[in-house]
C-alpha cells in the first residue's frame, strides 16, 4: 500500500487510510462469508453442517444433495416455468418499455407530459393489493401464466430511466435531420433509435429478467396449481415451509422418488438446503460478474434524472 | 452534434399551447401515440381500475353483485380497524421495523460509498465492489432460507458461534423479541453494497480540482471528505432520505411473510402482511381492502410531509 505521492499522505492520513481499508475489507468478509459457507455447506455431510464442525471449508465432502436435487422433480418443473416466466416477462416488458420510454423523450411529443404524469402518479397512488387480485380473478386470470407476466411488466421507474437514455444519449439533432428528410415516426424508432439502443436494451432486460427470476409473490397470490409454480414457490416450500415444520398443513409436496424415499422429510430439507439455493441462484450467479457493470450503469442512468 | 437544427424547427412549436387533442398534433405525432399505446393501456387497466376497485373499502363487497352494486356501508371496515385488537400492533410493528431500518440502513451505504471512493481503481476496489453489490442479486426466499437455516438454535451456524464463546443457543426466529433486529440487519447485509452505487456516482462527479486545491492547502483526507466529498453527495442523501421516510408505511410483504411464524407475529406483524391474511387468506375483501387505503393515505400524508420540510430546509425536493 506504499505509494509516492506527489505530496506525502500525513501521518494521521495514513492512520485514516488504514481504517478505511479495515472497514472495506470487513465489508466484504461479512458478504463474503455467508456465501462461501453456503458451498461448502451444500457439499458436505450434513451432520457435519448440522453439528457446526463444518464453518468454513467443505467437511465429509458429498454430492448427494445434489442428487437428491437432480432427481427432486418438482425443482426442475419450477426451473423450467421460471425460465418461460422470465423469457416471455422480459420480452413483454421490454416491448411495453422501450416504445412508451421513446415516445415521452421525444420534445416534439404533444402528450409526453399528460403520459408521464399519467403513468408517474401510480408511483405514489395504487389500489393495492386486494384490487388488484380482484381484477386478477375478474380477468379469469387466476392460475393462469398470464397473471405472473402481464399485470406488473411496465415499470415506471424503468421507463423513466430508459427515457433518460434517450434524452441524454441519441442526439436530437440527429433525429431532426431525420424526420426533415421525411422519415416517420416509426421509421426513426425502429430503424435509427433502436439499433443505437443497445446499451439500455441489456440494461432492461437484466433488471426486468432478474426481477422476474427471483420473485415469487404474484405466484403465491395469484397461482394455486403447483404445475404453475415457478422456482422461487418451489424454494419457498422446501426453505421456509418444511423448515418451519409447517409442510403438512400447508400442503407441500415432495415427490417421493427412490433416491428421496430413504431420507425423513426434515433429513431430506437438511442434505438438499444448500444446494438448492445455489442451483437456484446458478443463472444470476453466472451473469452477474459480467454484467455488473451494466446494472450499475442502469442506477447511473436513473440517478441522472431524480 | 455541435450544429442545432434546433433553432431551425424549434420557433413554430413552441408558440402553440400543447394540448393534448389538438387535430394537427395529434396528425403528426399519431405514430408515437401508437408506440405509448400498450403501455398506456397496461397502466390504465392495471393500476387505475385497481384505484376504483378501492371503492369497496367503503361496501359490503359481495362477489356475485360486484363492485358497483355492492351496498354501501361507508366507514365501518375502517371503524372495525381502528377499533380491532391488533390496530396498535401493526402501526407499531410496520414503524418500528421501518424505522430501526433506516437509522441502521441509511448510513451505511453512504459510509461504504465514501471509503471506496478512496481506494485506487484496480483488482482490490473492483473485486470489494462486485462482492459487496452481489446479495442484491439473491432473491428474497433465498434469503429467507438463510436466515432461517443460519439462525437455527439447534443446526445454525450463528448459534453454533455464539456457543463457541459461551453465549446460550438463542431461538431467534420464534423469539419476538429478535425479529425485528434479524429483519434489518439481512436487509442491511443484503442492500448496503448496492446502496452504495447511487453515492459512487454522486462522488465521481466530485471536481478533481477542488481536491488538489485543498491538498495544496495543507488539508487532511479526513477534512477533504468532510469538505469537499460529502458535500457533493447530500442532494442524494435527501432525496433518498426523503423517498425512505415517506414510504415508512409502505412496508413490502416478502420478507416478512417468508419469516413469519405464529411464535414471532406479535413482532412480525405489520399492516401489510395483515392485509395479505384478512384479504386473500380468510377472504375479507372490504375490510382487507379498507385497511390497505389507510394505509397508502398515511404514506401519501407522509411523504407530501417530508418533502416540504425538505424543500424548506434544503433546496433539494422530489417536486
Amino acid at each position: 500500500m506504499h505509494e509516492n505521492h506527489l505530496i506525502k499522505d500525513t501521518r494521521a492520513d495514513k492512520v485514516f487510510k488504514s481504517v478505511l481499508y479495515v472497514f472495506i475489507a470487513l465489508a466484504v468478509l461479512l458478504v463474503l462469508y455467508p456465501l462461501i459457507y453456503i458451498v461448502s455447506a451444500s457439499v458436505s455431510d450434513p451432520a457435519a453442517v448440522n453439528s457446526g464442525q463444518m464453518w468454513l471449508l467443505p467437511k465429509g465432502f458429498t454430492l448427494d444433495g445434489y442428487k437428491v436435487i437432480l432427481n427432486y422433480g418438482d425443482i426442475w418443473r419450477g426451473y423450467g416455468m421460471t425460465i418461460f416466466y422470465t423469457l416471455a416477462g422480459t420480452a413483454v416488458s421490454l416491448a411495453l418499455t422501450i416504445p412508451c420510454a421513446y415516445a415521452i423523450s421525444r420534445p416534439d411529443f404533444s402528450g409526453k407530459k399528460w403520459f408521464t404524469n399519467f403513468m408517474l402518479v401510480t408511483m405514489f397512488v395504487g389500489g393495492g393489493l386486494i384490487p388488484s387480485y380482484l381484477l386478477i380473478r375478474a380477468l379469469g386470470w387466476v392460475d393462469t401464466v398470464w397473471a405472473i407476466i402481464i399485470p406488473g411488466a411496465a415499470s415506471i421507474y424503468n421507463i423513466i430511466v430508459t427515457r433518460s437514455f434517450f434524452q441524454s444519449s441519441i442526439p436530437w439533432e440527429m433525429q431532426e435531420a431525420a424526420i426533415v428528410d421525411g422519415a416517420t415516426d416509426f421509421q426513426l424508432f425502429f430503424k435509427i433509435v433502436l439499433p443505437l439502443s443497445a446499451p439500455i436494451i441489456a440494461v432492461m432486460a437484466l433488471f426486468y429478467g432478474v426481477g422476474q427470476w427471483n420473485s415469487y409473490f404474484s405466484a403465491l397470490v395469484y397461482l394455486q396449481n403447483k404445475n404453475l409454480y415457478p422456482l422461487q414457490m418451489v424454494l419457498r416450500q422446501i426453505l421456509v415451509l418444511q423448515d418451519m415444520q409447517q409442510g403438512a398443513a400447508t400442503g407441500a409436496t415432495v415427490t417421493q422418488s427412490a433416491a428421496q424415499a430413504a431420507f425423513s422429510k426434515e433429513q431430506l430439507v437438511a442434505v438438499i438446503k444448500y444446494g438448492v439455493m445455489i442451483v437456484s441462484s446458478l443463472p444470476v450467479i453466472l451473469i452477474y460478474p459480467f454484467l455488473q457493470r451494466f446494472f450499475v450503469k442502469g442506477v447511473l442512468i436513473g440517478s441522472l434524472k431524480g | 452534434m455541435a450544429v442545432s437544427a434546433q433553432t431551425l424547427v424549434k420557433p413554430t412549436e413552441k408558440k402553440r399551447k400543447p394540448a393534448l387533442f389538438n387535430a394537427k398534433r395529434l396528425k403528426k405525432n399519431w405514430r408515437l401515440y401508437v408506440l405509448i399505446l400498450p403501455t398506456f393501456l397496461c397502466f390504465l387497466v392495471f393500476s387505475y381500475i385497481p384505484m376504483y376497485g378501492v371503492l369497496i373499502a367503503f361496501k359490503d363487497y359481495v362477489p356475485v353483485l360486484g363492485i358497483w352494486n355492492s351496498p354501501w356501508v361507508g366507514f365501518k371496515y375502517f371503524n372495525q380497524f381502528f377499533q380491532s385488537y391488533y390496530f396498535w400492533d401493526l402501526i407499531r410493528n410496520t414503524l418500528g421495523i421501518q424505522v430501526y431500518g433506516l437509522i441502521v440502513g441509511f448510513p451505511l451505504p453512504i459510509i461504504l460509498a465514501l471509503a471506496l471512493n478512496e481506494m485506487k481503481d484496480g483488482v482490490w476496489k473492483k473485486f470489494s465492489q462486485t462482492i459487496t453489490y452481489a446479495p442484491n442479486f439473491i432473491s428474497v426466499v433465498v434469503m429467507g432460507g438463510m436466515i432461517i437455516a443460519f439462525l437455527d438454535p439447534s443446526t445454525g451456524i450463528i448459534n453454533h458461534a455464539l456457543q463457541a464463546v459461551g453465549i446460550q443457543p438463542i431461538a431467534f426466529m420464534s423469539d419476538p423479541k429478535w425479529f425485528k433486529t434479524v429483519y434489518v440487519l439481512s436487509s442491511v447485509w443484503q442492500g448496503t453494497g448496492w446502496g452504495s452505487v447511487i453515492y459512487l456516482a454522486a462522488l465521481a462527479g466530485v471536481d478533481p480540482a477542488l481536491h488538489e486545491a485543498a491538498i495544496v492547502d495543507g488539508a487532511s483526507k479526513i477534512q477533504r471528505i468532510w469538505h469537499i466529498n460529502l458535500p457533493a453527495i447530500v442532494p442524494t442523501m435527501v432525496i433518498l432520505l426523503i423517498l425512505n421516510v415517506g414510504s415508512l408505511f409502505s412496508m413490502g410483504y416478502e420478507k416478512i411473510l417468508l419469516l413469519q411464524n405464529p411464535l414471532n407475529l406479535s413482532s412480525s406483524n405489520v399492516i401489510a402482511t395483515f392485509v395479505y391474511k384478512q384479504g386473500l387468506l380468510d377472504g375479507q375483501y372490504s375490510y382487507a381492502a379498507a385497511v390497505g387505503l389507510f394505509n397508502s393515505a398515511i404514506n401519501a400524508i407522509l411523504l407530501i410531509v417530508v418533502n416540504k420540510i425538505a424543500r424548506r430546509v434544503s433546496d433539494n425536493s422530489l417536486w
